[in-house]
């Protein structure tokens, strides 16, 4: 598959999709008062008197709010406006005391970046792709309102309602809900890594709005767009634009137009809904907030804030393959998450200098355990496994053993199970259960002499050319020594026997 | 730039202010007028100029991120917060039930 299609009656139509992503930014305090932004507070006892807008009430913002965007910026290799303003979008709800929003409508804090998409042939992508992004502002988040407890009313929590959130435009530049879910990942990673956003979609820290427009394909005009607001998990983006897209072209084919609203993601039912109360507020009757001042950054700020960015995605992946010698598979497995690369760095640093060799020359080693051999083992374990024991010098000294020709693989998954269920230092529990393989020579030479001795004519098939022997003739020695001999001592021997 | 009757209501509405026909035919006049007389700054001739977006000339003074650091602008003060409200419940604002 390399394009998405959606197929109707009266042709192929393809889909086009921006999104607008609100990442709420880590910070203590709020974008314009001191009060607290923890999560799950009790309701209302985080709520400021500039946060419930009560009158004279004067916000100054938080420089660490302005950091994290422009950082974000930066990763996003974006244009920062060093001269930025806020403004006041005016509407009326329920959950927005001031009756406006101030946000940043005509000069954004970030200009123009971009992001890139990691190719997923499975996934439907069949190349990397550049999405363009273009801006990202800064503004306050709204309360939280809830229907659920009273019959008549809704009850109305302020706690996050001034909480700093950055909105990340990006281009019509997506294509396919594979992109745009692609997109949300990489974005979410980068906020991560470079720490301005938590990206826990489930509490509502990054929330999408997400643009569908449809057009047959090869039409070079947009189609009229619909926007379905605060949808919180990749799959349900991936499942918004799936269903507008269908429900789109089944409104044009049947002679309809499609109108340029809002809409509501049903998760029960994973349709979108027009949503009713905002349809004639889109006069937001923006103007330049009077409270507040241009915001003027400095050279030495944004020096400072470019020196405190991390390695980011790319640029990590690139060296786990370039520098470690990692597979692309274990290099984008190991990026994707910010949890994941640091136990991965910790691991393989331990792991080298216990070793004693550069981290590249065990890079390798210390990523199949990683990702795949250390994982199966504590999965197999379920709630056996503590994982309090899985320290990186326990790991390390598995791996160093393994390294050395000690233990075999599948000793070392037996001693790492030990370490889990019970703890202790893995070198004493190879030695106290015999989880060890034997390399003496002489032992695994007797061995195999007494097989050969005993299969002369099986040696005389082999040296007739019946290379396939060779196997054999490893597994009786395997079997003679308890499965413990070192099999590349074996396989040496074997062969300078057999030639 | 001068407004109608029509532009009056819905800008009235926008803003929730709720208006009689009666009013709204006195608010278009009185507007009008406003707006007549702003707009002779139209006269003057600005090329050049760059627009002006605060008449302080001072950039704006960012705080550090530390909560509750001045009790003014702190939060925990729920009791505060509520006491105005017409319909307080169980630590929320109560109101007139808005659901899509």
């Amino acid at each position: 598959m390399s394009k998405y299609i959606v197929q109707g009656q009266t042709g192929d139509w393809e889909v086009v999709i921006g999104l607008e992503v609100h990442a709420q930014v880590t910070s203590n305090s709020k974008l314009f008062s001191g009060a607290a932004t923890a999560f799950g507070a009790e309701p209302n006892s985080q709520v400021s008197l500039v946060d419930a807008a009560m009158p004279g009430m004067l916000p100054v913002p938080n420089a660490e709010c302005i950091r994290q965007a422009v950082r974000t910026g930066m990763a996003i290799e974006a244009e920062i406006h060093k001269w930025s303003r806020f403004d006041r979008k005016n509407y009326f709800y329920a959950d927005l005391p001031q009756g406006y929003q101030i946000s940043q409508l005509y000069h954004p804090i970030v200009g123009e970046g971009q992001l890139l998409i990691d190719a997923d042939e499975k996934g439907g992508i069949p190349e990397d792709k550049v999405i363009g992004i273009e801006r990202i502002h800064v503004e306050q988040d709204a309360g939280k309102l809830m229907h659920d407890q009273h019959p008549t009313m809704s009850y109305v929590d302020l706690n996050r309602s001034g909480v700093a959130l950055m909105e990340i435009v990006s281009k019509p530049d997506m294509t396919s809900p594979a992109e745009a879910g692609a997109y949300v990942r990489k974005l979410r990673s980068i906020l991560r890594y470079v720490g301005s956003c938590d990206g826990n979609m489930e509490e509502g820290s990054m929330r999408a709005d997400v643009n569908v427009s449809v057009r047959k394909i090869g039409d070079p005009e947009l189609g009229t767009r619909t926007e379905t607001k605060n949808v919180n998990s990749v799959r349900f983006v991936m499942q918004v634009i799936e269903y507008e897209a269908s429900r789109q072209v089944d409104v044009l084919e049947s002679g309809g137009s499609v109108d340029q609203e809002t809409r509501l993601f049903d998760v029960a039912t994973g349709t979108t809904r027009t949503m009713r109360s905002k349809e004639d507020a889109h006069d937001y009757r923006y103007f330049p907030d009077p409270d507040l001042l241009p915001v003027v950054l400095e050279d030495d700020f944004l020096a400072d804030c470019r020196a405190s960015l991390p390695e980011l995605p790319d640029a990590k992946r690139a060296r786990y393959e370039n520098e470690l010698g990692l597979t692309p598979y274990n290099a984008r497995e190991l990026t994707a998450e910010v949890e994941t690369f640091a136990r991965f760095e910790t691991l393989l640093a331990v792991v080298a200098a216990k070793i004693g060799e550069s981290e590249a020359k065990v890079a390798t080693q210390v990523a199949n355990w990683a990702l795949s051999v250390a994982p199966g083992v504590v999965k197999g374990l379920g709630d056996e496994a503590n994982l309090a024991n899985s320290t990186p010098e326990a790991q390390a000294a598995i791996l160093s053993m393994q390294d050395k020709g000690d233990i075999s693989g599948s000793q070392a998954k037996e001693i790492y199970e030990i370490v889990l269920k019970e703890g202790g230092e893995p070198e004493a529990i190879a030695d106290a259960k015999g989880l060890k393989q034997v390399s003496d020579t002489g032992a695994i030479e007797a061995a195999i002499d007494e097989i050969l001795a005993n299969n002369e004519d099986k040696v005389e098939q082999y040296k007739g050319g019946k290379d396939k022997l060779f196997g054999f003739f490893v597994g009786q020695t395997m079997k003679a020594m308890q499965g413990k001999a070192n099999p590349g001592v074996v396989n040496q021997i074997l062969k300078s026997k057999l030639s | 730039m001068s407004v109608d009757k029509q532009t009056v209501a819905k800008i009235a509405s926008l803003a929730r202010i709720k208006m009689g026909d009666e009013q709204l035919e006195t608010m278009v006049p009185e507007l009008n007028n406003i707006l007549e007389w702003v707009e002779q700054l139209g006269e003057v001739n600005v090329d050049g100029v760059e627009p002006m977006s605060a008449v302080i000339p001072n950039d704006l003074r960012l705080r550090d991120d530390v909560i509750d650091a001045d009790p003014k602008t702190a939060g925990g003060r729920r009791d505060d917060v509520l006491a105005n409200a017409p319909a307080a419940e169980h630590g929320f604002f109560g109101v007139p039930k808005v659901i899509e």
